[in-house]
């Protein structure tokens, strides 16, 4: 059963290609099925693999060698596939949340244009991210790594006749570039230093032959923390993920929920040796974290659009995952990952039917009272934005957070602030998934707004919200070890946590979060529902209106930017319009047309001038050739 | 018969040959000019055979036959050319071949 590994990558890449060659003249119900298929079938060949971990044990490892990819010199990666704990967890997310999606895009794309190039996108897109989380070796898992990068460029840009699209999708191309840059010199330090790149064995030479804190391992590991940090737009390079609303909605759910911004999340984990022999970068993967769940979560408060609200939650929920990972809670932050991949997906789907429902109206404050037009998608909607603000014990989202928070406080790395940074966020969060629900949901506005979705569209926004609640279940304590169900599933691969001090008063930290998730949602039902004129007022004050217009443009990073590195590049652009390099070309142009010129003078047709060229010319070649 | 001289016979085919060219030069008519090449190829006809001689070798004089077949072909498409030339021109200055641009 173990042989049937490479299916599950290969199932969405053979629908790709078949979509890409024939998708055109295939009926629509055709091209929907071969694109929900393939990821359909993947996430069943994923379950019957997570039926043999669940005999087997904890540190169980399933490889398959496919082929020798290339071989140069001391240099030939195969092209393997490696499935343990970590890459399992990420596989199941990926092909079940991917399959929703897909059944969801069925619904939602259907008077499209496009609609079989969308499925073929959609398809390469889960295709190259479970390369990624499969991939034995750093360059597959950077192959996997640009193919995300690829996709999300053609799926936010698939509106591509809007050229403010066009845009969106080259600046998150852009950007994450920037990133991917930084991991491809990793990789080629890695590679010169250690002298391989199957993960498993460079983890292991890493160790052996690295002390902790030296050099070459701090600058190793910040430069796959700077490729992680773009994947996943974190501080400061996470201007790309707002703009990236461009594209249609299920593009969003699957970028922000399913795949790509958790690959670096799911990079450093999967490197995890690597980064705790470089302490330094540990603790800036934890500031990183604490930061970019602040200022993005404090953004979140103040949009109007219904999906950058969302992308602002998806920022800081990573942002939580890097806090856990910066303090060395590996389980936490996967744990926190597949949560979050629920019930963003959730939300974002959720977003979908409201935005479809309100004919593509984003704005948030021209909805209202949609929860009578729309039960299904309230009642859904309601569970997943009770999991993002982890409200206490119904929700598989509080587990997580306070997974997260508790270590970020007892552990060997965690600190008081870091703590109450997780703990403020949590309050923002609540707040502004509250705000969102409130505004879009409750009141009396009148909206022509449809009713609710068809059955395609509203069975995954059920099951979803199901899983939202059910992934709580992994954070039961397992009898043997006491441990939680996650954490000891992923022991064989990450290790626990290192606790600072046995003493951590849980209760008291349990009792703050959950008043911090609930406080955040009481102070949205008084500014949302009960006094909205106050919130409006605070807003017209002229500190609350610059306020208000720092956290709408996202702490001004875009205008940094444009300043900073677009700005003097235009500069030089426009002075060098005209190309110097160009004047190399022109002048070598320009000086042949002198010498045609002047040679031309000579030809006068006079045959003794001719006579007398030949002679002369005879005459300097002899002399040269006598007296040289 | 005492030997010629070789220093003074080349002397004479240089001047000779000089004595020519400076006649293609300095000619307008084209048929002095095409007896000013004749003479600069009797001129290295003559170097050829005090060569010859010098050395002891017949090659000197195979050389200076050659130069006589050549020199005959050339005066006979040089004269044929020469004859179109002054159907055309009206004239026998070579200058005036320069009118024919292109």
């Amino acid at each position: 059963m173990t042989d049937l590994l490479w299916l599950i990558p290969f199932m969405p890449i053979a629908g790709f290609t078949v979509l890409v060659l024939a998708g055109s003249r295939l009926p629509r119900s055709v091209t929907g099925t071969i694109g929900t298929g393939t990821v359909g079938l993947s996430a069943v060949v994923s379950m019957l693999l997570a039926a043999g971990f669940g005999v087997k044990g904890d540190g169980y490892v399933v490889t398959q060698t496919l082929w020798q990819w290339l071989s140069v010199g001391d240099f030939s990666p195969r092209f393997s596939l490696y499935l343990d704990a970590l890459s399992l967890v990420m596989v199941l997310v990926i092909t079940c949340v991917g399959f929703l999606i897909h059944l969801y895009s069925i619904g939602f794309m259907k008077n499209e244009e496009g609609y079989s190039r969308f499925f073929a996108y959609m398809n390469l897109f889960v295709g190259s991210m479970l390369v990624l989380v499969l991939a034995d070796n750093l360059v597959s898992l950077y192959l996997g790594w640009e193919g995300v990068g690829l996709c999300s460029y053609l799926l936010i840009g698939f509106w591509y006749r809007d050229s403010a699209n066009g845009y969106a999708a080259r600046k998150a191309f852009v950007i994450t570039r920037v990133g991917d840059t930084a991991l491809a010199v990793g990789l080629f330090l890695l590679f010169t230093n250690l002298g391989t790149l199957q993960i498993q064995e460079l983890m292991q030479r890493a160790q052996a032959e690295w002390p902790a804190g030296s050099k070459i391992a701090v600058i190793a590991a910040a430069l796959l923390l700077a490729g992680a940090i773009g994947k996943s737009a974190q501080l400061p390079l996470q201007t790309w993920l707002p703009d990236a609303m461009a594209g249609p909605t299920p593009v969003s759910a699957l970028i922000h929920a399913a795949t790509m911004v958790t690959a670096g999340v799911y990079l450093i984990a999967r490197t995890h040796v690597l980064f705790t022999l470089a302490p330094p970068v540990q603790s800036a993967i934890a500031i990183i974290g604490a930061a970019t769940l602040l200022l993005a979560g404090l953004s979140a408060f103040v949009q109007r659009d219904i999906k950058r609200v969302l992308a602002y939650s998806t920022i800081s929920q990573i942002g939580y995952m890097f806090l856990a990972l910066g303090v060395g809670a590996w389980s936490a932050a996967l744990f926190h990952f597949m949560t979050h991949a629920f019930f963003k997906a959730l939300l974002f789907l959720g977003a979908g039917a409201v935005i479809l429902a309100m004919d593509h109206e984003h704005d948030i404050f021209k909805m209202g009272g949609l929860r009578s037009r729309m039960p299904v998608t309230f009642w859904t909607f309601l569970i997943g934005v009770a999991s993002l603000s982890a409200l206490p014990f119904v929700t598989s989202g509080f587990y997580s957070k306070d997974l997260i928070l508790k270590l970020a406080w007892s552990s060997e790395r965690g600190s008081v602030w870091l703590w109450a940074a997780g703990v403020a966020g949590a309050f923002i969060t609540s707040l502004y998934a509250f705000r969102l629900l409130f505004v879009v949901f409750f009141g009396d506005r009148l909206t022509r707004a449809k009713s609710d979705p068809g059955i395609s569209m509203t069975a995954p926004l059920v099951v979803l919200a199901a899983l939202s609640v059910a992934a709580g279940l992994a954070a039961l304590p397992e009898p043997a070890s006491g441990r939680q169900a996650i954490q000891q599933f992923l022991s064989g691969v990450l290790p626990a946590a290192h606790i600072r001090d046995e003493r951590t008063p849980e209760l008291f930290l349990l009792l703050i979060a959950s008043c911090a998730s609930i406080g955040g949602m009481l102070a949205a039902w008084l500014l949302y529902v009960l006094f909205p004129r106050y919130a409006e007022g605070l807003v017209q004050t002229r500190a609350g209106r610059s306020v208000h217009r720092l956290l709408f443009t996202g702490w001004g990073f875009d205008r940094i930017y444009d300043r900073l590195f677009a700005g003097p590049f235009l500069w030089l652009t426009r002075i060098n319009r005209d190309d110097f390099i160009d004047l190399v070309y022109e002048g070598a142009a320009w000086y042949s047309g002198v010498f045609h010129h002047l040679l031309g003078l000579t030809q006068t047709g006079k045959v003794r001038w001719y006579a007398f060229g030949i002679g002369l010319g005879a005459i300097i070649t002899i002399g040269i050739a006598v007296f040289l | 018969m005492a030997p010629v001289p070789i220093e003074g016979v080349l002397v004479l085919a240089a001047v000779l040959f000089t004595l020519g060219f400076a006649g293609v030069l300095m000619r307008r008519n084209i048929i002095f000019i095409l007896m000013s090449i004749e003479i600069m190829l009797n001129a290295a006809g003559l170097a050829f055979v005090v060569a010859g001689s010098k050395w002891g070798q017949p090659d000197g004089q195979v050389m200076f036959i050659f130069i006589l077949v050549m020199a005959g072909a050339e005066v006979s498409v040089g004269l044929a050319l020469v004859l179109r030339l002054f159907h055309r021109f009206r004239s026998l200055d070579a200058d005036a071949a320069g009118r024919m641009k292109g």
